[in-house]
């Protein structure tokens, strides 16, 4: 039996043959790698200048064995724990407007998964200035419980955001709405993989 | 007319820019990423970039948590 033996008919092919950058390893950059991961993405670009604590494993994908790690490191083990074959490129980086593209462009999308608003910000519109036909799949207002009917996906162009852009941390941050969210990234970006690739082919 | 956030309506007035858009619509929110057409505008161009008739409009609030 392979790994992905049940995954959706035809998508594994194509999932084989691509690359998606995930910017930020908290709530929704671990998550949504997971979920990749477990779809067959062949290939992962992650970043994050961060070390697991206890108080990300109420929502992040980590467990107490983890703690001290780096995240990038923690999540690459997980990942291959997942799928030996997976392509882990690690980035134990602050991400920059100056070093974003250097370290994240050689993929066919990007995750946006920071947590502060205003690096989102940064994140999205330089990624939408340097790459006018791949996307961006950012996530804003993923914060509290509950509301899962106002979790929604906005999106103009290659520029695509999930959550309610309303609740922020102020409300923290609790495990299903952050990985739900996480999952509606990581759902969007096979779906783009898959509809434009096989697009491609033809 | 304007169409913000495939939602809502604006009336559509001569010389017509981002930010005259955001006032009309009351944006409040301090981080957004804006689009015209399905291509971004920079914050710095707000005041500047005019937006034609009947122009797409989607205003991003972005929130803090991730």
């Amino acid at each position: 039996m392979s790994l992905f033996e049940r995954n959706v008919p035809g998508i594994t092919e194509i999932l084989k043959n691509s690359a998606i950058s995930v910017a930020g390893l908290g709530g929704l950059g671990s998550n949504a790698a997971v979920s990749l991961a477990r779809s067959g993405i062949s290939k992962l670009i992650i970043a994050d200048f961060d070390h697991v604590e206890q108080s990300n494993l109420n929502r992040q994908y980590y467990f107490q064995s983890d703690i001290g790690k780096t995240k990038v490191d923690a999540l690459s083990d997980h990942l291959k724990n997942i799928n030996p074959d997976i392509i882990v490129e690690k980035h134990h980086v602050k991400l920059t407007k100056d070093n974003m593209i250097s370290i994240m462009g050689d993929s066919d999308l990007l995750i946006e998964a920071f947590d502060k608003a205003s690096e989102k910000k940064w994140l999205i519109e330089t990624w939408a200035v340097n790459f006018k036909d791949k996307p961006v799949i950012a996530a804003s207002g993923l914060s509290g419980m509950g509301k899962t009917e106002d979790l929604k996906v906005h999106r103009s162009g290659n520029i695509i955001v999930c959550g309610d852009e309303i609740t922020d941390i102020s409300e923290g941050l609790c495990a299903p709405r952050v990985s739900i969210v996480a999952n509606m990234q990581a759902n969007l970006a096979i779906e783009w993989l898959v509809k434009n690739k096989k697009r491609d082919k033809i | 007319m304007i169409i913000v956030n495939n939602r809502d309506k604006l009336e559509w007035k001569n010389g017509m820019t981002v930010r005259d858009v955001l006032s009309a619509m009351g944006h409040v929110y301090p981080l957004i990423t804006v689009t015209v057409n399905e291509e971004l505008v920079e914050e710095e161009d707000y005041d500047t970039r005019k937006v034609p008739d009947n122009s797409s409009i989607s205003v991003f609030h972005l929130a803090h948590g991730g």
